[in-house]
C-alpha cells in the first residue's frame, strides 16, 4: 500500500486533539476515560506509521506494549470508577475533587 | 488520486466522525460504540499501514476485552444516562479554543519537521508479520515483555482489592 506517511500523521494528530477535547468536555467519567484511550489510539496510529518509515519494527513492537499497558490501565481506572460511583453515587468528575473517601 | 488514497481518505472520514460522535454522544454506551468503530477502523489503518499482526491484537485486546470492560461498567453502574449538573460556564468554547490551538501547534509542528517523501517505502516481504514481530518481540524486547506481565498481574490484583466491598468492622 503507498499511504504517504504524512498524512497518517496528519489524521493521528487529529484524532489526539479530538481526544484531549473529550476529556476537557465531558464530565461524565467513564467518556473522559474513552478520550484518554482514542488519545493512546492516535499515538499508536503515529508509532506504526513511523515503524513503516523506518523501516524498523521496533515501533510495531512498542505498539504491543501500548496495547498492553492500556488494558492495565483500563482495569485499574475502572475498577477506581466504580469505587468512586459507591461512595459519591455519581461519575460525574467534577465531584472527585478530593481524595479523601 | 490512487486507489489507495481514496481508501485511506475514505476510512480517516469514519475514523474522525466516530471520534466526534463518541464525544459529543450524551448516552455513555453510543459513545462506547462509537469508540468500537474508531478502533477498528484503525485496525484497517494498520493493516494498510504493513502491521497486519498488531491489526489482529487491536480488534482482539482494544475492541474486543477493552471495550467489553467498558460496557460491562457502564451498564452495572447504570451510568448510561446520568443527569449530571451543569459545569463551567464557558467549559465548551474555551475547550474548542484551546483544542484548535493545540492542532495548529502540531500542524506546525509536522510541516517544518523534515517531511517524507509522497509515496510509502519500499518494505521487505513479510513486513508485519506474527513471525517478524514475534521474533523482535522475544529477542530484543524480552525483558520489557515480562515486566508487562508483572504489570497485568499488578492491574488484575489492583481491581480486585479497589473493587472488593469492605469488611464489615468488628463490633
Amino acid at each position: 500500500m503507498n499511504i504517504p506517511t504524512m498524512h497518517v500523521i496528519g489524521l493521528s494528530a487529529v484524532l489526539f486533539t479530538l481526544g484531549v477535547l473529550g476529556v476537557l468536555v465531558r464530565r461524565n467519567a467513564i467518556v473522559v476515560f474513552m478520550s484518554v484511550e482514542l488519545m493512546l489510539n492516535a499515538a499508536n496510529l503515529a508509532f506504526i506509521a513511523f515503524a513503516r518509515e523506518g523501516p524498523n519494527l521496533g515501533g510495531q513492537v512498542f505498539v504491543f506494549f501500548v496495547i498492553a499497558v492500556a488494558a492495565a490501565e483500563v482495569a485499574v481506572g475502572l475498577a477506581l470508577i466504580v469505587a468512586i460511583f459507591r461512595t459519591k453515587r455519581s461519575i460525574d468528575i467534577d465531584l472527585v475533587s478530593q481524595l479523601r473517601g | 488520486m490512487t486507489p489507495d488514497l481514496i481508501v485511506f481518505f475514505g476510512l480517516a472520514a469514519v475514523a474522525i466522525a466516530s471520534a466526534v460522535l463518541m464525544i459529543a454522544s450524551s448516552n455513555a454506551i453510543y459513545s462506547a460504540l462509537y469508540l468500537v468503530v474508531n478502533l477498528t477502523a484503525s485496525a484497517v489503518f494498520y493493516l494498510l499501514l504493513a502491521a497486519p499482526f498488531i491489526a489482529l491484537v487491536q480488534v482482539t485486546v482494544y475492541a474486543g476485552a477493552i471495550m467489553v470492560l467498558f460496557l460491562f461498567v457502564i451498564m452495572l453502574l447504570g451510568a448510561d444516562r446520568v443527569e449530571l449538573k451543569p459545569g463551567l460556564p464557558m467549559q465548551a468554547p474555551i475547550a474548542v479554543g484551546l483544542g484548535f490551538a493545540l492542532i495548529v501547534i502540531l500542524g506546525y509542528g509536522l510541516m517544518s519537521g523534515v517531511g517524507t517523501g509522497a509515496e510509502g517505502p519500499i518494505l521487505p516481504v513479510d513486513f508485519g508479520g506474527p513471525r517478524q514481530v514475534g521474533e523482535v518481540l522475544f529477542q530484543s524486547y524480552l525483558l520489557p515483555f515480562e515486566v508487562t506481565s508483572v504489570l497485568l498481574l499488578v492491574a488484575m490484583v489492583g481491581a480486585i482489592v479497589l473493587t472488593r466491598d469492605e469488611p464489615k468492622a468488628q463490633p
